[in-house]
């Protein structure tokens, strides 16, 4: 299989994405066309490890050196097949997904790993392209039916592996798109919805229902749910996010990163905000705090906005280039990560601790912030933040986004009235099979496992289906996932 | 006390795999003039063989010696008279020499059972006769298990019309009486039994020294006691354990080798009594059977296969060509008469195949035989006066060189018959003409014998199968995308099997949590030791894939109607041939269809019950006339499941043997299950005829189709390469059992199973062991139905996805467990590199977890509850990690770097690193500036013996003979030109760019007395070392570690199953070898039986991984523990398992420059990695009560069968107190390492050449010294020539700075590793392995100046000459033996003949062959130049030109080399041949053939245009 000595023929090359200049116009995705040689070529590299840790290193177990190999040598839609084998949404994983696959690419020892996540999403917009991907619905319905709550990653997944095993499929949606986090989370430049939409079609064709602008727990009681249904699947995200907890937090012109990144795909599909609603980084100094993704994605966000000048500070230090002596591969690399945001400008900083906020007519100007130092790690592994004395600073800011993460998932309505146990963090608990504490009742995704990544959700959902599909009909097909993490 | 252990089964101990060799010998007076001085003589060649033959721990105990003479009837005529009764006249009584038991009452029981037989059978009994003895001499263990040895007379009955008849009626009363015997189930059955009952014969044998049958038995001295010949042999076991009744000789052959398809010739026999039928025999016939009764070595069967073609009217020599008959493959030239005489015998019998030299009488005329590859040797004599002496080696009776008529050996395949009523010795071209005579067989085969391609084409088929019925079959025969990828697919591509690297890692069929396929309960069996395995590439011509279909008939009688077969050119079937099968209609040859499905509606215990209907089925189609059945799975569909192909053969098969009727009928398996190698190897050796894989060929079709292939390969040619390769692989899969052809691998069932319940092997699979129990027929059933399911489910998935991965090969996160895997490797990496002792606990308790579940047999095994001691009171871990060794990894198969740190961790502390097989850097013996040292302490000596110099040798701890490995035992390797790097071709004594072939076999092993010489060697060379022997586990692993252990091994390895690899074939990493728990548990439990353990240190490997695996094996029985794999892995092997294509992304494997520089390993990270490893042991210790290591060495009594057993329904039946058993001996006996061996070097002659030596290695002094010489004196020169290189290294002294001019017949061995200044030079004559690993020196060899007979037409030296040489010069006036410069990788020989695969395996060097060669001269030839004068225009014909060109010597360089190389020849051996090619040069030298390796010729012509553009340039 595969080019012997292909990796050491070809170099890491992916895709190029479109100038800055241009892009920084738009909201439309960050690539130029790829062509196929290319690809293949990058399939090339791909050495067909016996021990492949991309495919444990990717929480679906993706068959990545078989799709590499099968690209390598052109056979696109046998490639297809064996990557829809265990993930329902490459397109989505293939576009948004920070692929731990590459980080544990056996490749990535000594050289760059291969562009795995690159030749996914290669394969599976070919396949849209050539026509494909078609509906296949199921041979024979069970009879039995399941309500999944929340179109996100994890809901979609979950309803399509359950629709494939017979069973009739809701997906219930509070809000107007479907898609969860996908929709109105995901910035376009980085998952063009439509990608959504030309998956949901499929799914829709293969007979799932979805129903969206129905708050379970608001517009329809949970306990409605669960008698209406043979089975109900929880997949409504982790929706509360983390708050600072300093002086001057409820200032105007600040606000969660997530409102602010709504709106953008709101106003996206031309919809129309209230002008003073409207969250807008145009022509201001804008201050993201998180260093994450979501940071990220408000950074590309204020650019296309026209931000004057943004910032994006990060409490924790800054991350080494390469790896450090006891962070070896295959671990998940603690290294320094850019995206392509981060091409497009902005200034970035690590170990600032935000000690306030000052304003003006209720309106933030300033943040005011110290910078810290980090201790080596104890023997729990956490590290002592210090800081530094004298080393007080204020920033001018006109928007301040909080990048910070999410906590866990909305207690009030539907957890509340259906009464599951949680686990300690606040997530739904659920045993292996993705069964919450009520009988009948699953939950899977960020809103059980807490927040993370696309590539998390799908495999949730996945495994849900799987203990679904089980507990309905005694025995299932579907394939189980094994979730557990890197020990 | 009685010491004294019977061949009884217990533990994991078979007898049935007991193995010996020996030294065998005839002296005969060719006119047939008896005399006792052929008795005196007989027995003097007994004591020179002495060291051929063994003794055990009981040093006076021989392992059996014997001689077998006519009937001295002056002798016993007086004898008896003395006894009271008359003799009647010659030839009209017999003599039974008989073993009685002990004790009386048992005694009197067999007597009476004799006299009553006798006289029953129309006879009349004479009397008995105590055969005089002294015991004084004799061991303590041969006294106490001695039987009483008594003669009885018979003298022929009145109603028996003639001789013939009498000897009949003999045959017939010793059947009677020993299965009498039998039924009495005496307390020691061995202690009966009848060496010999014949008017013609009388056998002397005994458990006793060669030198002293002589002493023992008292009759053997007396001068009236005459005979016109004796038969002599001296045996060397591999055990110890008491049996009088092993010894040689048989009653009618004496035998030195191996017959490796015994347990198939075995049931063949047994398979076709019913068609038996002998009008002289009459009813008698049925008291013959069984022929061969089970349970006796392969020696004995043979003697009962051979007295049953005696008796069935053929003549001596035409009984044996039927029974091992010569090579017949396409590329052996031979006389179509003879040709048609093997293809008609083919009919009837197959092949007794294995290395065998036979000698064998029917009381007048003696015969000899060797097999047809000639593995063993047998040199013989004549002289002026009659006297015939025939022997294993020469020089084992003294013969004045003037009375020497002429000295000859037996070639490989050809036969020796001594007539004296026909003058002398017939040649074998005379004898086997006049038996091709007998009969018309060539007409008769012409008549009556059809072949595939005479059939027309088949009328009807099997309709078309689609995509999806394709994949839906797929699925219900468990195939996986692995099957698709990795093997079917890369076969039909490349034409070859594919091949793997880094061993197996997944769990036993048995322990796998995966639906299995019936092929995974077995293991192949493979040669080690004591036979040798084959090289079906380079030795092809004695292999073939040949199969026959149809009805045998009667043994005993030879017509026309017994031709009537179909003969396949090889045993797998296209669509279309199975269908020409089916519709076939021509006498004798009728087809029948059977069903081998079941319904999967019916409760389960379905298979079982299909089983037996089948086997009905089967009863009513052989009554109905049918000779062959096609035993077909078509038609699985969701309410049929298929019954497992290897149950259906295997079943039939032993169902028909079981009813004597399995010759009636041939067997063809039409199934969609077979797709690989292993399992056509499976079906076939248990009773296929032929197999048609009908799913695997759709498969290629589709895989066509789908455009899986280059485009070169079309569906028809991917169907071709597919069969050819699966040719290959499975002459590959019989030649690591030394078989060469499939006709005698059929039904020979060379296989173990592991995880079989007893009642499964013993309905099915008969015969085969089966130590551990497991599963029976309802867990074979599951799983069928298992996968059945998939095919077809209740509920069908939408976007079902289609096959499921497997991960059988490569690990996938839902397909078959890994030992190595993701987590294992990150956190044993993390562990090493960290020196973090918690990360180490981390992985050993992943690795320990998944394995008590899943994987292994010590995961199935727990410590027991114990009195703990203070952990500080454990030896500390500096201490116990001197017991660990990295693996045996060449460099070459990993990079220089990798290989250096690996040693450099080792010699840190004090543990053992191995060079692996492929020699060593010499720099590497001086110390780094730091004091790094980077020799490998271990040096391995492998088949190809690359890199082995004197230098090599005397730079190590620990010598090490490979003779397996455990990713494929029996295998040989080879390492692709693009690996020999310039650095690795020097290292290797070889050309870079060129190819290295490693034989399958040791060319100086083909027995354990080989071993024991090779051993000898190295000791010799290398006085201070350890020499060790590596083995594989497998059944019978024990009793070649006794026989290792008796050879005087210091250490002996098993190796696991598991154990990595640089490259060989998938189905061997999988198909092949045992788990080392087995092979060290079963080596425990023989050595200590045998009292052979105390004076061996016992080694094991294979996957050890943590300080519980290793507790395991040291309570199991290992003094050392070897741990590869995951060394490699500390220096940053992630299991890319690409070592065999040179691209290890992390420079371990590989040998590319830009690769290399990736490597990231340092020694201590592996030091690290094994402190950890010797902590997690001392905690166990102190858990278990162990202050030390040696405490614990064998302490099976600390070991339970864990609950793990419990863990799933697959593994309920499995037994594990098999491996708990220690045997029960005496408290006295050792049960670890204790004393070193005694390798009786002091005996050497080497001493005294040292003595006269000291001056040259001194001063460098000139010596000359002049010795006579002896074949017991053997490795003459060795012990010097490692002193020269202690003391002079590579360079060794000046050219010819000590001289020694011997006489006489030299050994063994002799000039073995001889070093640069030291030249012998011998008038005489030698035996094998001449200039064995010589390093430099020079041999010259010329035959007595008294001789009478011509030195070229002439056998002055042995088999196997200037083996692995690496420098020197060797001048032989005379012809060698089979093999000469074999493996020659440096030095310069001339000879004046030589006999088959002359210079095979060749890297370098020089070779001129002045007259004839024997056949296939430079097979597998890589390097070096060979000069062969063919003056009669024969020689293309006889060379193996696949790797050659043949050109005449034009060059000026080649001509000046070629005549300087003769002109020496002539000066130093005064050759008469030599003068004459010199003096008539213009006219010779156009009839030498250049003999030039493409490769070689290759590199070196590129470097000559190199060098010519450098200087042009310049």
């Amino acid at each position: 299989m595969g080019k012997i000595t292909g990796f050491l023929d070809f170099n890491r090359e992916p895709p190029e994405r479109r100038p800055v200049t241009e892009r920084v116009k738009d909201y439309l995705e960050l690539y130029e066309a790829w062509p196929e040689e290319a690809m293949q070529d990058q399939g090339a590299r791909c050495m067909d490890c016996a021990l492949p840790f991309c495919h444990r290193g990717c929480p679906l177990g993706n068959l990545i050196p078989d799709w590499n190999d099968l690209v390598y040598k052109g056979r696109w839609q046998e490639a297809l097949t064996a990557l829809h084998a265990t993930n329902n949404f490459p397109e989505f994983t293939g576009r948004i997904c920070p692929a731990p696959c590459e980080a544990s690419c056996v490749l990535a020892i000594n050289s760059d790993p291969v562009t795995i996540e690159y030749i996914e999403k290669a394969i599976v917009d070919k396949g849209f392209e050539e026509g494909w991907v078609v509906p296949e619905p199921p041979t024979k319905r069970t009879g039995k039916s399941v309500a999944v709550v929340g179109s996100g990653p994890s809901g979609l997944a979950a309803a399509h592996q359950l629709n494939r095993a017979g069973h009739q499929v809701t997906v219930y949606e509070r809000s107007e798109y479907l898609g969860g986090l996908l929709a109105l989370g995901i910035p376009d430049f980085k998952l063009d919805k439509a990608i959504i939409e030309r998956r949901v079609d499929v799914m829709r064709a293969e007979g799932v229902e979805f129903k969206t602008n129905v708050d379970v727990g608001v517009d329809v009681l949970a306990e409605e749910l669960v008698a209406a249904f043979d089975a109900v699947c929880l997949t409504g995200g982790s929706t509360i996010p983390r708050r600072l907890g300093v002086e001057g937090e409820d200032l105007d012109g600040i606000h969660p990163a997530m409102d602010y990144l709504t709106q953008q795909n709101r106003v996206n599909r031309d919809q129309a905000v209230f002008p003073d609603e409207r969250i807008t980084a145009t022509g201001k100094s804008v201050l993201i705090l998180g260093g994450g993704d979501t940071g990220a994605d408000c950074l590309g966000t204020a650019h296309r906005q026209g931000a004057e000048v943004v910032y994006q500070y990060e409490i924790l230090s800054e991350p080494p280039q390469g790896r450090p002596g006891n962070n070896p591969w295959p671990l998940w690399p603690l290294i320094m990560r850019s995206s392509p945001a981060h091409e497009e400008g902005g200034i970035r900083d690590y170990s600032i601790l935000t000690k306030s906020f000052s304003g003006k007519d209720r309106k933030v100007t300033k943040l005011h912030a110290v910078r810290v130092e980090w201790g080596a790690p104890d023997a729990s592994g956490r590290s002592s933040m210090q800081e530094i004395a004298g080393s007080e600073f204020d920033l001018d800011v006109d928007l301040v986004l909080l990048a910070l993460g999410f906590l866990h998932p909305q207690k009030e309505g539907m957890i509340e009235q259906l009464g599951v146990e949680l686990d300690p963090r606040g997530n739904v608990k659920t045993d292996v099979d993705k069964m919450t504490s009520v009988p009948s009742v699953f939950a899977a995704g960020d809103m059980s496992r807490g927040q993370s990544l696309v590539v998390w959700a799908i495999a949730e959902g996945r495994q849900a289906a799987h203990g679904i599909d089980k507990y309905l009909t005694g025995a299932s097909d579907l394939p189980s996932v094994n979730l557990r993490g890197w020990v | 006390m009685v010491r004294v252990f019977r061949p009884k089964p217990f533990g994991l101990y078979r007898p049935e795999y007991e193995h010996s060799a020996c030294g065998v010998g005839v002296v005969a007076n060719t006119k047939g003039v008896a005399s006792h001085e052929i008795i005196q003589q007989g027995l003097e060649v007994l004591v020179n063989l002495t060291h051929r033959g063994a003794a055990g721990s009981d040093p006076d105990t021989g392992d059996g010696a014997g001689v077998l003479l006519q009937m001295p009837d002056a002798f016993l005529r007086r004898e008896t008279a003395a006894i009271g009764f008359e003799l009647p006249p010659r030839h009209a009584y017999a003599v039974g020499m008989t073993f009685l038991p002990q004790p009386d009452a048992e005694r009197a029981q067999c007597e009476e059972l004799i006299e009553r037989t006798v006289v029953a059978e129309g006879q009349r009994f004479l009397g008995w006769r105590d055969v005089p003895v002294n015991t004084d001499h004799i061991g303590q263990v041969a006294t106490e298990c001695m039987p009483t040895i008594r003669q009885f007379f018979v003298a022929k009955g009145d109603g028996v019309e003639d001789e013939r008849a009498f000897d009949r009626k003999l045959y017939v009363i010793r059947k009677i009486i020993e299965h009498a015997v039998e039924d009495a189930h005496l307390q020691e059955p061995d202690d009966f039994y009848i060496c010999s009952l014949s008017p013609t014969i009388v056998v002397y044998k005994g458990l006793l020294k060669g030198e002293q049958i002589k002493g023992f038995y008292l009759d053997l001295s007396d001068p009236s006691m005459e005979t016109s010949f004796v038969l002599v042999h001296s045996r060397f076991s591999t055990n110890t354990l008491g049996s009088w009744k092993l010894a040689h000789p048989y009653r009618f052959i004496v035998h030195n080798g191996e017959i490796n398809t015994v347990r198939g010739n075995t049931n063949w026999m047994a398979a076709r009594q019913k068609s038996m039928s002998s009008p002289e025999f009459g009813d008698d016939l049925q008291k013959l059977f069984p022929i061969i009764p089970g349970a006796q070595s392969d020696t004995a069967s043979l003697d009962n296969a051979y007295e049953l073609m005696l008796h069935t009217g053929r003549p001596l020599h035409h009984a044996m060509m039927a029974l091992t008959p010569e090579a017949t493959g396409e590329k052996v030239q031979m006389a179509q008469e003879k040709r048609d005489f093997y293809d008609y015998h083919a009919c009837m019998m197959e092949p007794w195949d294995g290395p065998a030299l036979v000698a064998f009488t029917d009381g007048t005329r003696i015969g000899a035989t060797l097999d047809r590859n000639g593995l063993r040797p047998f040199r013989y004599l004549v002289t002026t006066d009659d006297l015939l002496v025939m022997a294993s080696e020469v020089g084992v009776l003294r013969v004045p060189p003037e009375k020497v008529l002429f000295k000859d050996r037996i070639r490989p395949g050809r036969m020796f018959l001594l007539d004296p009523e026909r003058g002398g010795i017939i040649d074998d071209e005379t004898i086997k003409h006049e038996l091709s005579q007998a009969q018309p067989y060539g007409e008769w085969l012409r008549d009556n014998m059809v072949k595939l391609a005479d059939l027309p084409p088949a009328a009807t088929g099997h309709s078309a199968m689609s995509h999806d019925e394709l994949v839906d079959l797929q699925q219900a025969f468990g195939y996986t995308k692995e099957d698709l990828n990795i093997l079917i697919e890369p076969t039909a591509i490349a034409g070859a099997e594919p091949t793997g690297s880094m061993g197996n890692d997944t769990p036993l069929a048995v322990l796998s949590e995966q639906p299995q396929l019936l092929f995974r309960y077995f293991k192949q069996l493979f040669a080690q030791v004591s036979n040798p395995p084959l090289d079906s590439i380079r030795e092809e011509l004695v292999t073939s894939v040949d199969v026959r279909l149809g009805a045998q008939r009667n043994l005993f009688d030879e017509t026309p109607e017994h031709a009537r077969q179909l003969k396949l050119d090889g045993p797998v079937l296209t669509d279309a041939q199975l269908a020409q099968i089916k519709e076939i209609d021509r006498p004798g040859l009728k087809p029948a269809t059977l069903s081998t499905l079941f319904d999967v509606r019916a409760g389960d215990g379905e298979l079982e019950r299909a089983m037996d209907a089948l086997r009905a089925q089967v009863d009513q189609a052989i009554t109905d006339g049918a000779t062959i059945l096609v035993l077909s799975d078509r038609g699985v569909d969701p309410d049929h499941a298929p019954i497992p192909s290897l149950l259906a053969t295997a079943g039939v098969h032993h169902h028909l043997v079981r009813e004597g009727i399995r010759t009636k009928v041939g067997l063809v398996i039409e199934s969609g299950e077979p797709r690989e190698v292993a399992h056509f190897a499976l079906l076939i050796g248990y009773g296929a005829g032929a197999v048609n894989p009908y799913v695997t060929l759709r498969t290629l079709q589709d895989a066509a189709e789908r455009g899986a292939f280059p485009p070169e390969v079309d569906a028809p040619t991917a169907e071709y390469n597919f069969i050819k390769a699966s040719y290959k692989g499975l002459l590959k899969i019989i030649s690591k059992m030394g078989i060469s052809t499939v006709h005698s691998y059929h039904g020979a069932q060379i296989f173990e199973a592991v995880g079989l319940s007893e009642r499964v092997v013993d309905k099915y699979f008969t015969w085969t062991a089966s130590r551990i129990g497991g599963v029976g027929v309802d867990v074979l059933e599951a799983d069928v139905r298992k996968l059945h399911t998939q095919a077809f489910p209740d509920a069908e998935l939408a976007a079902n996805p289609d096959l499921p991965s497997g991960g059988f090969y490569q690990w996938r996160r839902d397909g078959e467990y890994h030992m190595w895997n993701p987590d294992t490797i990150a956190k044993l990496q993390y562990a090493a590199r960290m020196n973090d002792f918690d990360a180490y606990k981390a992985f050993a308790e992943l690795a320990n977890e998944y394995e008590e579940r899943t994987c292994t047999i010590r995961g199935l095994l727990g410590f027991k509850e114990n009195e703990p001691v203070p952990l500080d009171e454990v030896e500390p871990a500096m201490a116990i990690i001197k017991r660990f060794a990295t693996g045996a990894i060449s460099l070459g198969s990993i990079s220089r770097e990798a290989h250096e740190s690996l040693a450099i961790a080792m010699n840190r502390v004090g543990a053992r690193s191995n060079s692996g097989e492929g020699g060593e850097d010499y720099r590497r013996y001086t110390p780094d500036a730091n004091g790094d040292r980077r020799f490998s302490a271990i040096k391995q000596v492998a088949s190809g013996r690359f890199g082995v110099t004197t230098n090599y040798l005397v730079n190590a701890t620990d010598l090490q003979i490979k003779m397996a490995q455990g990713a494929k035992p029996g295998e040989g390797g080879q390492l692709p030109g693009h690996k020999v790097d310039d650095y690795i071709g020097w290292v290797r004594n070889s050309t870079p760019g060129v190819e290295l072939i490693s034989p399958p076999p040791h060319h100086d092993i083909y027995s354990i007395e080989d071993l024991a010489q090779l051993i000898h060697d190295l000791k010799n060379v290398n006085r201070d070392a350890r020499i060790h022997v590596k083995l594989v586990a497998e059944i019978g692993v024990g009793t070649i570690a006794a026989g290792v252990s008796k050879a005087h091994g210091d250490v002996v390895l098993i190796s696991g199953d598991t154990g990595g690899t640089g490259a060989s074939p998938e189905s061997s990493i999988k198909y092949a070898g045992l788990p080392w728990e087995l092979g060290l548990a079963e080596t425990q439990q023989v050595l200590v039986a045998n009292d052979l353990r105390g004076r061996i240190v016992v080694q094991t490997d294979g996957q050890i991984k943590t300080g519980r695996d290793v507790a395991i094996a040291a309570l199991l029985g290992a003094d050392e523990f070897g741990i590869a794999t995951a060394s490699l892995v500390t220096q940053g092997c992630i299991m890319l398992r690409k070592c065999h294509l040179n691209t290890c992304s992390v420079g371990i494997a590989t040998q590319d420059p830009e690769l290399r520089e990736r490597f990231a390993g340092d020694p201590e990270h592996l030091i690290n990695y094994f402190m950890m490893v010797a902590e997690d042991l001392r905690e166990i210790m102190a858990e278990l009560g162990f202050r030390t290591v040696s405490e614990m060495i064998g302490r099976v009594d600390k070991l339970e069968t864990a609950e793990a057993i419990d863990y799933w329904a697959k593994t309920k039946g499995i037994d594990l107190s098999p491996v708990l058993v220690k045997p029960d001996v005496p408290e006295d006996y050792a049960t670890h390492h204790v004393i070193n061996q005694d390798h009786g070097l002091e005996e050497a002659l080497d001493h005294e050449l040292i003595a006269h030596a000291a001056p040259s290695i001194r001063n460098k002094k000139r010596v000359t010294v002049r010795l006579p010489i002896r074949n017991a004196n053997r490795t003459v020169g060795a012990m010097l020539a490692g002193e020269v290189a202690k003391q002079y290294g590579e360079d060794g002294l000046p050219h010819d700075t000590f001289q020694v001019e011997f006489t006489g017949s030299a050994g063994q061995s002799y000039g073995a590793f001889l070093a640069k200044g030291m030249s012998f030079e011998l008038e005489g004559d030698t035996n094998d392995y001449f200039a064995k690993g010589m390093s430099g020196g020079r041999l010259v060899v010329v035959p007595p100046k008294e001789s009478q007979f011509v030195p070229e037409e002439n056998v002055i030296m042995g088999n196997v000459a200037l083996y692995g040489a690496t420098g020197g010069e060797a001048f032989i006036r005379g012809l060698a033996g089979e093999r000469f410069a074999v493996r020659n990788s440096g030095a310069h020989a001339v000879v004046e003949g030589v006999g088959d695969h002359g210079c095979e395996y060749m890297t370098n060097g020089r070779v001129v062959v002045l007259g004839p060669t024997g056949r296939n001269f430079a097979a597998g030839m890589s390097g070096g130049v060979a000069y062969v004068l063919d003056e009669h225009g024969v020689f293309e014909s006889l060379c193996n030109i696949e790797l050659v060109d043949l050109e005449r010597v034009e060059t000026s360089e080649d001509i000046h080399e070629l005549s300087g190389l003769i002109s020496k020849h002539k000066q130093y051996t005064s050759s008469a041949n030599a003068k004459r090619i010199l003096d008539n040069w213009a006219e010779t030298l156009p009839k030498f053939v250049k003999v030039y390796p493409k490769d070689y010729r290759r590199v070196i012509e590129a470097k000559r245009r190199a060098e010519r553009q450098a200087v042009g340039s310049g």
